[in-house]
């Protein structure tokens, strides 16, 4: 005799430990499974009720999914009810044994008694296969339009999954679901409207069908709100909320884009929207479903007032919930009616401040979309008093949010400054080096402010020591060393600026404290010496403090730092007719476009192995280094910005500020640096002394060109070793040479850097990065080269993505008559558009590349991966041969 | 569209899970390790949506036991936060003062109920009186099933 289920339970739950119960589980397995093996009748619905428990409690139990189907297939309700159950509990659609029930269901569907169609029904909603959903599709249907309710509402969500599985067989209930639309019982209704919603969804043509009811469903939503209590249909004081709730959406469906349809349902939606009562959350369930309708059908001007005037209300109820959906609505509409949300601003700005994260979301992401040119002073303020006390995890993203807002906004200059220097003293750390790069850019372009700035600066930076200032430091210290002399004069002081004087020497001295800091990461002190160097030349009189200053790095543990104070050390013994050029101001530069950021953003990690710096913070201060420095034009800092190429990602970045050193016109001197820095970029060797090889190989046929007697090129020329007369060389050989065994030189040939370097400086135009979501699909060596560029046209929706594939050609022939076919798996569906044109062209033709975009929406999204086939043909122009190509190809994580 | 149902007590045991995405047992654990950690520290005052993933967790506490759905981000909360407690009455209804114990010994009676409420993801009842059966009749024969069940497990 068996253990019964509740004895089972009760025993379980006595179990003291864990493997008393696992020897509780393993004895009754056995015993099921010799039950089993019995094929005992009787007791069949008893143990596979005991497996689903011990399926609960997440042990094996897949010997028992047969006896679902057998249980499906018995005749009495009590084991079909248990059979289904186990089905749905032990079974999932992805198992082959649910292709042997699909007899028996349809079977049931058929039966006469309505409870065990509804259990097939029931089963078929939550576990229907595609190739399932094809074979009961005209039974699903026919039961739409069964006499009894409860079959019929069962059938109306059923239906909704197969026209999920299999979109195509959604014209076979067109009729039936319309139908339905009319029927008395109510929760018929919620269920066939949910169903007239899905196969909106699959195809937006469907919606003229249900175009035509909507006087009807008028009609019932109608005496619904004015239908006095009944306790059948009452929830929380409302009739029918659910029902209430779904028809709103439908009419949003069915009235978007649709002027007739709009004006027959603007009546009974401001009707809804002024008679709900929302004191309890099913009336704000309404009337939040409404004012989305208002907003997503084509309302009159009045209509909208009154949806926006409720979502006011909405953000002044003491409820979280409700305050957390108006928040999310009006992010909605801002892009719609700015000004209506604009009054709600005092409002949302305390939601940023709430205690609840989920609110301080949604009210950042409006604020976010709030901002304009006449509000950004004071909502910037409020984002920096936010900033000190927000989250550590929403600091990053409020740093670039602020930067980006206060970039695109910002009303004059000098707040512009004034707000950057703030951000960068609050964030601390948060700050992305793109933003510091960016203050930079702004500071050089504006000669005006830049003594101003560096005097904010200067005096952030000495209020603010510690881990969180180094980033600021690192900023403050290349402004000070470039712009040195205007800080100090007091000829550029701007009105109403405070009097606040610096120095020479208070500048000098709090460069000299950051150097002497031991917790200062390494990167950061480059950036530093470099600034020291330029100050001697900007104030002589300060040259021996400064000449103090660089040598307590001399002997610095770190490579990068001890050689450049070295270096600096010898140059200064030169005397000013080396350092003078050589340390001049740098010229004003170019900053790339903000999609070129995002290329340099990903270098973040890369960066990491070239700082050497123990603390996280020093391995992106190394990062910001590579920045810094590399915007300067002497040699140092086009050798120093190799620790930056230690990653492979590093090159894009010296593409870019090599871009800007050489269209600053940096003369022979800048040709010079740009072949050095190339290789580097190149090769983008993980070994600094690698690098510094590379500028050797590379530099040595460049000096030919270059005029010899510019100290400039002197100092570059270090790396000519047919150049022994330069006495800086002397040093820089000798570190070069240290290994016994160097590396080799890399693997780019000389000229062509030298090309690049030496005779199109003035237009390096390094390939543009790619765009994220980009990655190649299919590529032939010398032939064609697919690439996909995926986007997500609806952030509210993740399952659509929309793909560019970009077709080019690196043969020398075009490829004529191109065509791509896709095929994406069932849950997928896929439309392409046409391409831009018939033929790619060849590399040489210097024809644009031809472009198709292509809509994939996956059904189940965040479970099944995008996947995708490719089949291309084309006709060789060459040849006259037709290719034929397939791929597969496997998209990114998150896509 | 519902993803899935968890009803969980607050040291993390799942009760009850009923899934509308096929998901294999070792995610399914994880989700429900991940909502029950997102959901039981949250002060009573704050909202009932939590951000998850690409979805929202939709949760509401009754007792020492979490109710949390699962579901897209352009659903309505307020409506499904009102369909956990209507929910909740159905099972206060059924079996008379519901408490967890009810839950665990007769979870396939529970599984009964979800099934008349949810379907497919989408809801399917509208009011307390779920029952596909006129208002009179609807209490003798949920009555008459129950003791069908009853009998199975004899």
């Amino acid at each position: 005799m068996s253990m019964r289920l509740r004895e089972l339970i009760r025993a379980v739950r006595q179990c003291k430990t864990t493997a008393e119960e696992r020897a509780l589980i393993a004895k009754q397995s056995a015993a099921i499974r010799n039950s089993l093996k019995d094929q005992d009748a009787a007791y069949r619905h008893r143990n596979v009720a005991k497996l689903m428990f011990m399926h609960m409690l997440g042990y094996p139990t897949h010997f028992g999914q047969m006896e679902c189907v057998k249980l499906i297939a018995a005749v009495g309700f009590p084991e079909k009810r248990i059979g289904y159950l186990g089905l749905m509990i032990l079974l999932d659609e992805r198992q082959e044994v649910t292709m042997l029930v699909t007899n028996s269901i349809k079977n049931d569907l058929g039966h006469k008694n309505h409870f065990i169609v509804g259990l097939g029904l029931c089963a078929l909603g939550n576990i229907c296969t595609a190739e399932m959903a094809r074979d009961v599709a005209p039974e699903v249907a026919a039961l739409l339009a069964s006499k009894n309710s409860y079959i019929r509402k069962k059938a109306a969500l059923c239906a909704i999954r197969v026209v999920k599985k299999v979109p195509e067989l959604a014209e076979g209930f067109l009729e039936n679901a319309s139908a339905l639309l009319a029927d008395r019982h109510h929760g018929v209704l919620l269920c066939a409207v949910t169903l007239a919603l899905q196969l909106c969804y699959v195809d937006a043509n469907h919606a003229t069908t249900f175009r035509k009811h909507v006087p009807i469903l008028v009609r019932i939503l109608k005496s619904l709100i004015h239908s006095g209590y009944s306790a059948e249909h009452d929830v929380g004081g409302h009739a029918d909320p659910f029902l209430q709730v779904k028809m709103l959406r439908l009419f949003r469906v069915l009235g978007a884009g649709d002027a007739e349809a709009s004006d027959a349902m603007s009546d009974i939606l401001a009707n809804v929207a002024s008679n709900t009562d929302g004191s309890k959350n099913a009336g704000n369930a309404i009337l939040y479903e409404a004012v989305e309708s208002i907003m997503g059908v084509e309302s009159v001007g009045g209509l909208r007032v009154l949806a926006i005037n409720i979502l006011g209300r909405f953000l002044a109820n003491k409820d979280n919930n409700i305050r957390y959906v108006a928040l999310n609505t009006l992010a909605k509409v801002v892009a719609v009616d700015t000004q209506a949300v604009q009054r709600h601003r005092h409002t949302i700005v305390e939601c940023v401040k709430d205690s609840d994260v989920t609110i301080r979301r949604s009210a950042l992401q409006l604020v976010y979309n709030l901002v304009n040119e006449n509000n950004i002073v004071t909502l910037a303020k409020e984002l920096l008093d936010y900033l000190t006390v927000a989250d550590l995890e929403f600091k990053a993203d409020l740093c670039r949010r602020i930067a980006e807002l206060v970039a695109r906004f910002a009303p004059s200059k000098r707040w512009h400054v004034d707000t950057l220097v703030e951000l960068m003293s609050k964030g601390g750390a948060h700050v992305a080096d793109e933003e510091c790069r960016a203050f930079a850019h702004l500071v050089s372009a504006t000669p005006e402010l830049q003594g101003y700035a560096g005097r904010a600066l200067y005096k952030a930076s000495f209020e603010m020591r510690g881990e969180s200032g180094w980033k600021l430091a690192a900023v403050a210290a290349w402004v000070v060393g470039e712009y040195g002399d205007a800080v100090v004069s007091r000829s550029n002081r701007l009105e109403d600026e405070e009097g606040f004087v610096a120095s020479p020497k208070d500048l000098v001295s709090l460069l000299e404290s950051i150097v002497l800091d031991a917790a200062v990461p390494h990167a950061v002190k480059q950036v530093v010496v470099t600034a020291l160097a330029k100050l001697s030349v900007r104030f002589p009189s300060e040259a021996s403090d400064v000449k103090r200053a660089v040598s307590h790095a001399t002997d610095s543990l770190n490579l990068e730092l001890q050689q450049r104070s070295c270096e600096f050390i010898k140059i200064f013994e030169r005397g000013p007719s080396l350092t003078g050029p050589l340390l001049e101001r740098m010229p004003a530069f170019e900053v790339k476009s903000s999609s070129a950021y995002s290329g340099i953003g990903i270098e973040g990690g890369g960066g990491k192995g070239g700082g050497g710096g123990k603390a996280p913070a020093a391995a992106s201060g190394a990062d910001l280094l590579g920045d810094l420095m590399s915007l300067d034009d002497d040699a140092g800092a086009v050798r120093g910005s190799g620790s930056a190429a230690a990653a492979t990602s590093g090159a894009n970045l010296l593409d870019d500020l090599l871009g800007g050193d050489m269209g600053g016109g940096g003369g022979g001197g800048g040709g010079g640096g740009g072949v050095g820095g190339f290789s580097a970029a190149g090769s983008a060797p993980a070994d600094p002394l690698a690098d510094l090889f590379g500028g050797v190989g590379a530099t040595a046929p460049a000096t030919a060109p270059a005029p010899a007697a510019d100290p400039v090129m002197d100092l570059l020329g270090m790396a000519a070793p047919a150049a022994p007369a330069a006495a800086p060389v002397d040093f820089m050989m000798g570190m070069g040479a240290a290994p016994p065994a160097p590396p080799p030189p890399p693997p780019i040939d000389p000229m062509a850097a030298l090309d690049i370097g030496g005779f199109s400086a003035p237009a390096p135009a390094p390939a543009p990065p790619p765009p994220p979501g980009s990655f190649t699909a299919y590529e032939k060596d010398g032939g064609l080269r697919v690439v996909f560029a995926c986007t997500k046209p609806d952030p509210m929706d993740p399952s659509e993505t929309c793909v560019l594939a970009t077709y080019a050609n690196s043969g020398a022939s075009p490829l004529r008559s191109f065509t791509l076919q896709a095929a994406v798996p069932k849950t997928m569906s896929l439309s392409l558009e046409p391409a831009s044109g018939a033929d790619v062209p060849g590399a040489g033709s210097g024809g644009a590349p031809t472009t198709q975009r292509l809509r994939v929406k996956n059904a189940q999204h965040g479970v099944k991966p995008l996947a995708m086939r490719l089949r291309m043909q084309w006709t060789d122009a060459a040849s006259g041969a037709v290719v034929v190509e397939q791929a597969t190809v496997s998209f990114p994580p998150g896509m | 569209m519902i993803r899935f149902l968890l009803m969980q007590n607050r040291q993390g045991k799942t009760r009850l899970a009923k899934y509308y995405v096929p998901l294999d047992d070792d995610e399914k654990h994880q989700l429900e390790y991940e909502v029950h950690r997102l959901v039981v520290n949250r002060d009573p005052k704050f909202t009932n949506f939590v951000e998850f993933r690409n979805y929202k967790i939709i949760y509401r506490r009754y007792a020492g036991l979490f109710f949390s759905l699962c579901v897209d981000v352009n659903d309505n909360e307020l409506a499904l936060l009102e369909a956990i407690h209507l929910f909740v009455e159905v099972l206060d209804h059924y079996f008379g003062s519901v408490c967890e114990l009810d839950l665990v010994f007769n979870f396939h009676k529970a599984y009964t109920v979800i099934d008349e409420f949810i379907l497919a993801g989408e809801i399917q009842a509208r009011s307390i009186h779920w029952s596909p059966y006129d208002r009179e009749t609807s209490k003798k024969q949920i009555m008459e099933r129950l003791e069908e069940l009853e009998k199975v497990k004899d």
